[in-house]
């Protein structure tokens, strides 16, 4: 069995995102990017699943410039088996990305297909719900466990109520929530390995996927900010305050 | 054609007040026609609850038992065959809702609009985007329906006082059969539900252990609180995920929000930004809670705690 891991290029998560001040995006000008966490804890489960000898091969894909090619390096090194970077220089929704990814999945055929439940720019969490929808196929969506058997998986999800299980019949799409795992850390030898795996670069156009209508992004704005408070000295005070407000 | 439909959330008993807050969000485009769906095996009590939901029109009770377990494969295609009929789908922004609205989203051939924070105009929302350090508005292409998710935490629940028509609807879709519900574990709280409570008292790392947490446990209880926790705290096990408030957990907007020995990292504070009150616990008086909290008490939170607690 394959194991097709998406990865995104987003802003590292420790980068405090400012907003441009002339509203028009984000400031990503000479900031740190890294794999999108969630992508991560996700490939890190799928290499853990080939470890224990229940997959042949994991698969990292990206969609975007070389640029991402950087991040499918670090998946690489992490251990995934070859890349697949699909190049275009536009920024890609999460409609048009599953519908790129269910070409990639009709040509490996994998028995999973792995992503992050969300990527933390856009935070959209839509895609991989997506990609199972054109595929026809289960969804496991943020998962916090996978047990593999007989050619089903039973995935524990994180859900409002607590942990919901469910079981699903492969292939699947599944999508890692936080408690999955802790990814490993990249070693200097398999980085220097990974120069070495096979990364394939695929033409947007040459794969046939029809872009979907894009949602049109017409202004960025910073948050609103809530009023600076004040210190309390005491647990009496802050009842005091409490009570003022009607709190208590 | 202007109609709005809503997937409405319930547990067989009770309407989720997720599908409330859904209709108030909606009530910002302007469009009287709105309907509630609930997929179920038994509705009866829910419909009633649905219908007296101020603002809805219908309420559509599509009853089969494969709907006893909500399963985004199953109820997706439900929702894409009665798309034709409407100029917007809605749900709230649960774990359900971002479960399954994706889903129905791509079969109906639209992008999603997440987390709907503000409503413009009947195409044009506010979301926020990378942890809510930025509020993007966007605007959805004419010529398919506007599929979303609401925000709930920006809304407040509608009243009640409506007298919707309920209306039995016919399944349109077969079990795919590929996807089957086995158990759902924990929930079971005596307290109020953490998504909708009016007091959240929530711990953090500094609480240090599962049985210390018994002083968050015991705030609350005396307050007629729901607890809440860090993401820091839920991963040491401290408390089960459910409790976890936050960017990847629940965004909350309660009254008045205790956050007691938690620093504020930016993934928290983006689950508790639309609470009306903050008040902070901490010993380190650099801790960036204190940034944005309303009132804030440096000390140690197992002296301040059960003297609050005394004190009420």
């Amino acid at each position: 069995m394959k194991i097709l891991v998406t990865i995104k290029r987003v802003v590292d998560y420790n980068v405090r995102v400012r907003v441009k001040p002339d509203g028009s995006g984000v400031e990503t000008e000479g900031v740190k990017m890294s794999i999108n966490p969630f992508d991560e804890i996700a490939l890190e489960e799928a290499l853990r699943i080939k470890e224990r000898g229940e997959a042949e091969e994991v698969i990292v894909t990206s969609i975007g410039g070389n640029e991402v090619q950087q991040q499918l390096r670090t998946g690489l090194a992490m251990g995934a088996d070859r890349a697949i970077q699909v190049e275009t220089d536009q920024p890609v929704q999460p409609l048009t990305a599953a519908r790129i990814l269910l070409k990639l999945v009709e040509k490996e055929q994998p028995g999973i297909v792995f992503l992050g439940k969300q990527a933390i720019d856009d935070d959209c969490n839509q895609t991989g719900q997506m990609l199972a929808a054109l595929w026809g196929r289960p969804q496991a969506t943020f998962a916090s466990k996978v047990e593999l058997a007989d050619g089903k998986a039973t995935v524990t999800r994180e859900v409002d109520a607590g942990l919901e299980v469910n079981e699903v019949d492969l292939p699947a799409v599944m999508t890692s929530d936080l408690r999955l795992n802790e990814p490993r850390f990249v070693k200097l030898p398999d980085i220097m390995k990974a120069k070495r795996k096979p990364l394939e670069t695929l033409a947007l156009a040459d794969l046939g996927a029809e872009p979907a209508a894009d949602l049109v992004a017409t202004a960025y704005e910073p948050p609103p900010k809530r009023g600076g408070g004040k210190l309390v000295a005491s647990v009496a005070e802050l009842i005091g305050e409490l009570k003022n407000k009607g709190l208590l | 054609m202007a109609k709005v439909l809503i997937i409405g959330e319930h547990d067989g008993h009770n309407l989720n007040p997720a599908t409330a807050k859904t209709v108030q969000g909606a009530s910002g485009l302007h469009i009287d026609d709105v309907d509630v769906v609930l997929f179920g095996s038994d509705l009866d009590a829910v419909a009633a609850q649905a219908a007296a939901v101020a603002g809805v029109q219908r309420v559509l009770t599509v009853t089969h038992d494969d709907f006893a377990h909500p399963l985004a494969a199953r109820i997706a295609p439900e929702i894409a065959a009665m798309a034709g009929d409407y100029s917007h789908i809605l749900t709230g922004s649960t774990t359900l809702g971002k479960d399954l609205l994706p889903r129905a989203a791509a079969l109906i051939g639209v992008n999603q609009v997440s987390d709907i924070m503000e409503v413009l105009d009947a195409r044009t929302f506010k979301r926020p985007i990378y942890a809510g350090n930025a509020i993007v508005t966007v605007q959805v292409p004419e010529g398919a329906p506007v599929v979303g998710t609401i925000r709930t935490a920006s809304f407040a629940a509608a009243g009640e006082g409506g007298s919707a028509e309920i209306v039995a609807a016919e399944a349109r879709a077969e079990d795919p059969g590929h996807t089957r519900f086995v158990r759902v574990e924990g929930g079971g709280g005596d307290g109020p539900d953490l998504a909708s409570a009016d007091i959240v008292i929530s711990g953090g790392r500094a609480l240090g252990s599962s049985d210390n947490f018994a002083v968050i446990h015991s705030l609350a209880k005396k307050m007629g609180a729901a607890v809440g926790a860090s993401r820091a705290a839920v991963d040491a096990g401290y408390v089960p995920n459910e409790l976890q408030v936050g960017q990847t957990g629940k965004i909350i907007a309660p009254d008045l929000y205790f956050a007691i020995g938690i620093s504020g990292a930016i993934q928290h504070l983006t689950g508790i930004k639309d609470a009306g009150t903050i008040v902070a616990i901490n010993k380190d008086a650099e801790a960036p809670i204190f940034e944005i909290a309303d009132f804030g008490l440096v000390g140690d939170l197992f002296e301040i705690v059960p003297e609050l607690e005394k004190a009420l």
